[in-house]
């Protein structure tokens, strides 16, 4: 038995040999159901005759999509169709974590609130989206909202030329004009001497002690190129188009579909909950003599919550938030159920119009499966990045 | 010490578990070779038929839909009925002699393509329209049980009395539907702006119709008529004349199996002969011992018309009629002017002696 000793110690109680031999194993363990499960699918597949391979996506696609960031046409490829679903979802995902960032913050503060009254709601509020299915909070906001709006003949219109309706919200759009690129060098330009302005500013400041107010400085100066641009490039560089009621529908303008508000709405009201939650957590880790010391320095309860106890919350708060992130992006899939063309409607249209389940539902997961991973790697930068600088 | 062989004990799980599983799948270039008679004895279950499968389980499996009235909706008791509905009825009735037999599960129009393609269900009858396309890909067309065409619903005080004025309008239409391209074809051939939105559940479509949201919808002209007839309001919805594709509704079966494939198109063809011969659910025991030797073979009295090749009862077709009656009687029952579900003129479904297109080879 010496052969299997190392400095007297038998391999198969020696920990480093021990420790390799666990991850060879379960390394070669997932391998093999990986390749079982992906063999059997394609054994499956050929036994029924279901077609694999993805040569279909150059063909025809065929189908109308309701609506479309890309321009898309019926004579477009599958794999075009397949995109402007892929943007589809990326408008109203990128959106919705936005907005419910934002709504999020708002009520995991005011779940905090001293106000008995703003913190009750902001708990009734969480609990109560929270606590119901995405899926019936999108049939409510768009069986029960948005298509009970007015009918088009009877639009509320807004102030100026706004209109509501089933059919959406109609409102005037800048169409870019021929000067419009020029224009748009102009004002890049201004960004740049914007830039250079605060940069100076902040300088003075620190060296002075004077306050100088930098950012206000670059902000003026960017209003003020991009108006002198304006004038220079003599047209107007976006020409306002307005919404007028045709045969059908309102033309021209810009318009935001119900199906697309009654998904934003509902994706941002139910995720809204969860990162007010989280919010709260981040808020209630930083311990509380940093707030009463930084009250005993003289700060607002605006200031102490902005530069004392948010920077201190975000390590806390981003893991989690990341999360939501990827749920958000994941559960606009739902849109479906409220004919939003998001990538997996259109996934399953090209199913069936293609006859290619596999193939296309490889497709939506991959396209999903990056989506998270860029999510992820974008958070967790950001994660090492407010973590090294702030504690 | 004790715990130190716990912590080696999942190690040694683990490599008794690979060494078993390096026996078997982890040679890819030998293992197809070795494995696959061991893997048919196995699996028996893809050699036997689909009628040996079907007798085995008891009950014949048939996706159908329960949303729309007259070819798959509940009744007043929820009873799944509906022309499609007695298809799957018909055949559980040639095979067990009993249409009860028989398991129904409601799919929606984009779930049927992959649903017989993966040959879940024995048939689907569920309004499916047969192109060649679906025919290389989903499966077996039996045999067109209804002839129809896509037509355009639109509100009666738009006062439009054809489809050409539907130029810029918004259409509702259901998804991974033939009708979903047709509708693109048509707006595109004729140079129209069209908006749509698409539904993947019928309901949903119809609803949404309803609100306002579209100014038209678009389907078969049968399913228009049978949504029409359940708006609260039928008479301020009209169906444009415009017929704008031929959309022969047909039952399918997987591909693969050629003798349930001849088995479901020939009890279709018995229900359209019974009818062209007068055998009705009323007088089909008397018909046993009728004069027409035609009818006697095709109830089983008398010779054979290929009921043993196809695994049936002789009298299989004494069953099936007493389940559901013939073709006209179905047709009828839900369509005709006592229909339980709405009135829709025979048209091109009469009989091919009645000027229609419903016409069944010979039984012999």
């Amino acid at each position: 038995m010496r052969w299997l000793s190392f400095h007297g110690i038998p391999l198969w109680r020696d920990v480093r040999v021990l420790r390799a031999a666990v991850q060879i194993v379960s390394a070669v363990l997932a391998v093999t159901i990986v390749v079982f499960f992906i063999d059997n699918l394609f054994s499956a597949a050929d036994k029924r005759g279901l077609a694999m391979g993805f040569g279909f996506l150059s063909e025809e696609a065929g189908f109308p999509i309701g609506e479309s960031v890309l321009a898309y046409e019926e004579a477009d490829s599958f794999q075009y169709a397949f995109l402007a679903g892929v943007v589809n979802t990326l408008k109203a995902a990128l959106l919705g974590i936005v907005l419910a960032t934002v709504l999020g913050i708002v009520v995991g503060v005011a779940r905090l609130s001293n106000n008995w009254l703003v913190g009750k709601i902001a708990g009734v509020y969480v609990e109560f989206f929270r606590n119901i299915p995405l899926l019936v909070q999108l049939f409510f906001w768009y069986f029960g909202v948005f298509l009970l709006l007015p009918k088009v003949r009877d639009s509320i219109q807004w102030p100026g030329p706004v209109y509501l309706n089933n059919r959406g919200i109609f409102f005037p759009w800048g169409e870019p004009s021929s000067s419009f690129v020029p224009w748009l060098i102009v004002v890049a330009g201004g960004f740049v001497l914007a830039l250079a302005v605060r940069a100076y500013l902040a300088r003075y400041q620190d060296r002075s002690g004077r306050t100088a107010y930098p950012n206000l400085a670059a902000l003026a100066t960017l209003i003020l190129v991009a108006a002198i641009g304006c004038i220079a490039v003599g047209q107007s560089p976006l020409s306002r188009e307005v919404p007028v009621l045709g045969t059908f529908n309102f033309q021209g303008g810009a318009h935001l579909s119900p199906e697309f508000m009654a998904l934003l709405v509902g994706l941002v009201i139910y995720t809204a909950a969860f990162i007010a939650e989280i919010v709260r957590a981040g808020i209630q880790s930083v311990p509380r003599g940093q707030v009463e010391a930084a009250k005993a320095l003289g700060l607002g309860d605006m200031e102490i919550l902005v530069t004392v106890v948010f920077p201190q919350a975000l390590p806390v708060i981003i893991p989690p938030m990341i999360s939501q992130y990827l749920n958000l992006t994941k559960n606009s899939s739902l849109a479906a159920a409220i004919a939003y063309p998001d990538l997996f409607s259109i996934g399953k249209i090209m199913i069936n119009q293609a006859g290619r389940a596999v193939p296309v539902f490889m497709l939506i997961m991959a396209a999903y499966l990056s989506m998270s991973l860029v999510y992820a790697v974008i958070g967790n930068l950001y994660n090492r990045h407010v973590r090294f600088s702030r504690r | 010490m004790k715990r130190k062989y716990v912590a080696i004990l999942p190690g040694v799980l683990a490599m008794v578990l690979l060494l078993a599983l390096a026996c078997s799948t982890e040679e890819p270039t030998v293992a197809p070779v070795a494995a696959q008679p061991t893997e048919q004895m196995a699996a028996p279950a893809d050699e036997q038929s689909r009628l040996d499968i079907i007798k085995g389980r008891g009950k014949v499996v048939c996706a159908g839909r329960t949303d729309l009235a007259g070819f798959g909706y509940l009744d007043d008791a929820g009873v799944n009925q509906g022309f499609d509905i007695d298809l799957c009825r018909a055949v559980a009735a040639a095979v067990f002699g009993d249409a009860s037999s028989l398991e129904i599960i409601p799919i929606s129009a984009s779930e049927r393509g992959p649903t017989i393609q993966a040959g879940e269900v024995d048939l689907l009858s569920r309004n499916v329209t047969w192109t060649s396309t679906r025919d290389a890909q989903w499966g077996n067309y039996t045999n067109v049980m209804f002839y129809d065409g896509q037509g355009f619903m639109t509100r009666q005080d738009t006062g439009f009395t054809s489809a050409m004025e539907l130029d810029g309008a918004t259409v509702c239409v259901t998804s991974g539907t033939t009708t979903e391209l047709n509708l693109a074809d048509f707006f595109r051939q004729h140079g129209m702006e069209l908006d749509t939105v698409v539904f993947e559940d019928t309901a949903s479509v119809y609803g949404a119709y309803e609100e306002g949201r579209c100014d038209a919808t678009t389907s078969d002209k049968s399913q228009l008529a049978a949504i029409r007839s359940g708006f609260d309001d039928p008479d301020a919805h009209v169906i444009l004349p415009e017929t704008i594709s031929k959309e022969p509704l047909t039952p399918v079966v997987a591909h693969g199996d050629d003798q349930w494939f001849d088995l479901v198109k020939t009890v279709l063809y018995v229900l359209i002969n019974a009818e062209e011969l007068g055998v009705t659910q009323a007088n089909v025991d008397s018909m046993l011992t009728s004069d027409n030797i035609v009818i006697r073979r095709m109830l089983g009295a008398e010779g054979e018309f290929g009921q043993s090749d196809l695994g049936l009862d002789k009298d299989f077709a004494v069953n099936v009629i007493t389940a559901v009656g013939n073709y006209g009687e179905i047709y009828d029952r839900y369509m005709g002017p006592d229909g339980e579900a709405f009135t829709l003129p025979r048209e091109l479904n009469e009989l091919w002696s009645d000027g229609g297109l419903i016409y069944a080879p010979p039984l012999r």
